[in-house]
């Protein structure tokens, strides 16, 4: 795979850094950097998506929302190319992600940076290398420049006292703000959150969400957050999809959802216990069940 | 009926399997050119595998060299033979025991370790986060290892080997009295350098297998923790298995 | 977590240990006089049968090995084995009329060449041929020469009747 060859000694490509505006585009003239057409994929014999249309727009924060098992962390490996779909059109920039080899898929992912649910530190690294692991493998930047780099980065999101610390040490928050860090080390054009908020605390959460926020539009780059943390992402979205069944049930600002007409839309966004998606689980009759027990 | 097409099935799998192997083994082998770029990385793996086993595979091949003395002098003296003592145990650790022995030691020790390093690699994300980055994991973190597991089982054959014999003597003549200058005389008119290479021979190919197979189990388990349990087991469990075919194979053609 | 030096000395350590170790072996465990060092010189010498002789094996005079069995071929126009022997020049009075004999060390051992000195005054050269030779004993052959020797006693014991009658 093409390891260096993407920057050259000390050159960096450069970013847009100007706070608020969207970024200027390089090519093709769509205002979406991600088209996902007509997609379906099936794992097994369980078809996950079918017919599914969704864009991503340039230079916003985008949330793809839904309930549990819809589905959501599959969307994003179809984006980023880890899978492909069994039918239909993904377009990154233009460019067909399912049809690349790899070698080209890794030059594309150079500008995709993604924040896994967990984090996914290099655990046998501490904080500084992994926020330079990407620097290091991709780039032959000097040690100087890449400890600036590193610094600049941790000190985005907070964590510059904390170079030395190894993962095991981090508490949730702090890794997953370790790997924002990481993810935008070599300034790519989207960043992908996967599930950022779960399992954190508000404060925390409110870090991340300042952290969501700050680097989208400071640094003009395209945002795309699966959450189901409807609070949050009321602050965040600019646009919103709500993901449910294999389809698009909703899209939309985040207004347009919450006043939404469908009923799945409705229970998701406010929360219902039951609804189109039942609070039992398919069960045989409950008296017929119980009686059965007892002959 | 349902069992042969259970049966059907399981050979599917297995030839399935033994495929992905094998497709595997070739994706390591052509990132081993660019993982021998980075020397740190393969010293690392090396003492991972090789310099730390080396405590258990000196005690084990000590001791076996002394069983093997033991065991050998009960049944030579019956023909006044211990003088041969020397020469067997030499021919039986450099053929078989030595590389075999280490080769099991080796699968339990720096085997399950790998196994259950790149297992939970892929099991907390690592390494998708890895090819998220444009790095190619099998570069990265899998040839590396599977290196410092091809250098360092040899080695670890060869010095289990060397402590063996001084295993055998420690207890044939110091303990049991045979005579010192026969032992050794005996040993060098039986052994040959060919013998030598054998071991080594075995020793390296029994290094790429158990490698092998350790790294593609880590690789390919199931992310959760029962996965990387069963990759772990699973690992030991082939590695013994696919030693001692080979060994088999090995022996048969150059005898 | 070890610094690298630590580790990178560790490691340099263990492959110095195997290196060691597979020194060790192959000096002091095995077969060195294999093939004959220093100068030598060869000589032949034909038998009809050379039993389970291999390349290699020992040559030896009252016991004490003089050099090794260079190579074994079948000279097709007599039907004889041609065994090649190399000497150590530092064994240059073998009398020319020694013979060599295809002997086993001990009960179940591998077969050597055994040579026993002449009376000659001349001595072995490179080149030389020996020409007294014992061929290896062959198992089926023994058993022929019993089976015959009981024939032949029995043959003897009913001649001295018929000529007395």
């Amino acid at each position: 795979m093409r390891t260096k060859d993407r920057r050259v000694q000390g050159e960096r490509r450069p970013a847009s850094h100007t706070a608020g505006a969207p970024p200027t585009a390089r090519e093709a003239p769509t205002d979406n950097l991600v088209e996902i057409r007509d997609v379906s994929y099936s794992a097994g014999h369980r078809e996950i998506f079918s017919g599914l249309n969704l864009t991503i727009p340039r230079g916003r924060i985008t949330a793809i929302m839904g309930p549990s098992g819809t589905g959501k962390t599959t969307l994003l490996r179809l984006m980023t190319g880890q899978i492909k779909p069994t039918n239909g059109v993904i377009l990154f920039d233009g460019v067909d992600v399912s049809n690349l080899s790899r070698r080209e898929l890794y030059d594309l992912r150079l500008r995709m940076g993604m924040l896994f649910q967990n984090g996914a530190l290099l655990t046998d690294m501490s904080v500084f290398e992994n926020v330079a692991f990407p620097l290091r493998e991709h780039t032959d930047l000097p040690e100087s420049l890449i400890r600036n780099i590193v610094l600049t980065k941790l000190q985005a999101v907070g964590l510059r006292g904390a170079a030395q610390l190894m993962p095991p040490e981090l508490s949730g928050g702090m890794a997953r703000r370790v790997a924002l860090a990481r993810s935008m080390a070599t300034d790519p054009e989207m960043l992908i959150y996967d599930e950022p908020f779960a399992g954190l605390d508000p404060i925390s959460m409110g870090m991340i969400v300042r952290l969501v926020r700050q680097m989208n539009y400071a640094l003009g780059i395209t945002s795309v957050v699966v959450s189901h943390d409807v609070e949050e992402m009321a602050i965040l979205a600019d646009t919103s999809y709500l993901l449910a069944g294999g389809k698009v049930v909703a899209a939309g600002t985040f207004l347009e959802l919450k006043d939404h007409a469908s009923e799945i839309v409705n229970q998701f966004m406010n929360g219902l216990a039951d609804g189109p998606v039942p609070f039992h689980y398919p069960a045989p009759d409950y008296y017929e069940e119980l009686l059965a027990g007892t002959e | 009926m349902n069992l042969l097409r259970e049966l059907t099935e399981n050979l599917r799998e297995l030839i399935a399997t033994v495929g992905s192997v094998f497709i595997f083994f070739g994706r390591v082998l052509g990132q081993v050119p660019r993982a021998l770029l980075r020397p740190s990385l393969i010293i690392k793996q090396v003492y991972n595998a090789g310099a730390l086993s080396l405590v258990i595979i000196m005690t084990c091949g000590l001791f076996v060299g002394m069983v093997m003395a033991l065991q050998g002098y009960d049944v030579l003296q019956r023909f006044g033979s211990e003088d041969a003592l020397g020469s067997g145990a030499a021919l039986a650790l450099l053929r078989e025991l030595g590389p075999v022995v280490t080769a099991l030691l080796f699968a339990g020790r720096a085997g399950t370790a790998l196994a259950s390093e790149i297992g939970l690699m892929r099991a907390t994300d690592q390494l998708t986060a890895m090819e998220m980055m444009a790095v190619d994991p099998i570069r990265r973190v899998v040839a590396p290892r599977f290196l410092g597991g091809v250098i360092a089982m040899p080695l670890l054959a060869i010095i289990f080997i060397a402590i063996g014999i001084f295993g055998v003597q420690l207890v044939g003549v110091q303990q049991l009295g045979v005579d010192a200058n026969s032992f050794w005389s005996q040993m060098r008119s039986s052994v040959e350098p060919q013998d030598v290479m054998d071991g080594v021979l075995k020793g390296f190919v029994f290094g790429v297998a158990c490698s092998l197979v350790a790294v593609f189990e880590g690789f390919t388990a199931v992310p959760t923790a029962e996965g990387v349990g069963r990759a772990t087991t699973r690992t030991v469990v082939i590695s013994a298995v696919m030693t001692l075919i080979l060994d088999y194979m090995i022996t048969a053609a150059r005898l | 977590m070890r610094s690298m030096r630590t580790i990178e000395i560790s490691t340099g350590l263990f492959v110095l240990l195997g290196f060691a170790a597979l020194f060790f072996l192959v000096t002091q465990i095995t077969n060195r006089e294999l093939s004959v060092d220093g100068s030598s010189y060869a000589v032949d010498a034909k038998f009809e049968n050379i039993g389970g002789l291999k390349v290699g094996a020992a040559v030896s005079m009252a016991g004490v090995t003089i050099g090794r069995v260079e190579s074994i071929t079948l000279d097709q126009s007599i039907y004889k084995a041609v065994v090649q022997l190399r000497i150590k020049s530092a064994y240059s009075r073998i009398p020319k009329d020694s013979d060599a004999s295809i002997m086993t060390s001990g009960l179940l051992g591998s077969q050597y060449v055994g040579l026993t000195a002449g009376g000659a005054e001349d001595f072995l050269k490179s080149g030389d041929h020996i020409e007294l030779v014992q061929d290896a004993l062959v198992l089926e052959n023994l058993i022929n020469q019993l089976a015959a020797s009981f024939a032949g006693r029995k043959d003897d014991s009913a001649k001295p009747e018929e000529t007395a009658k």
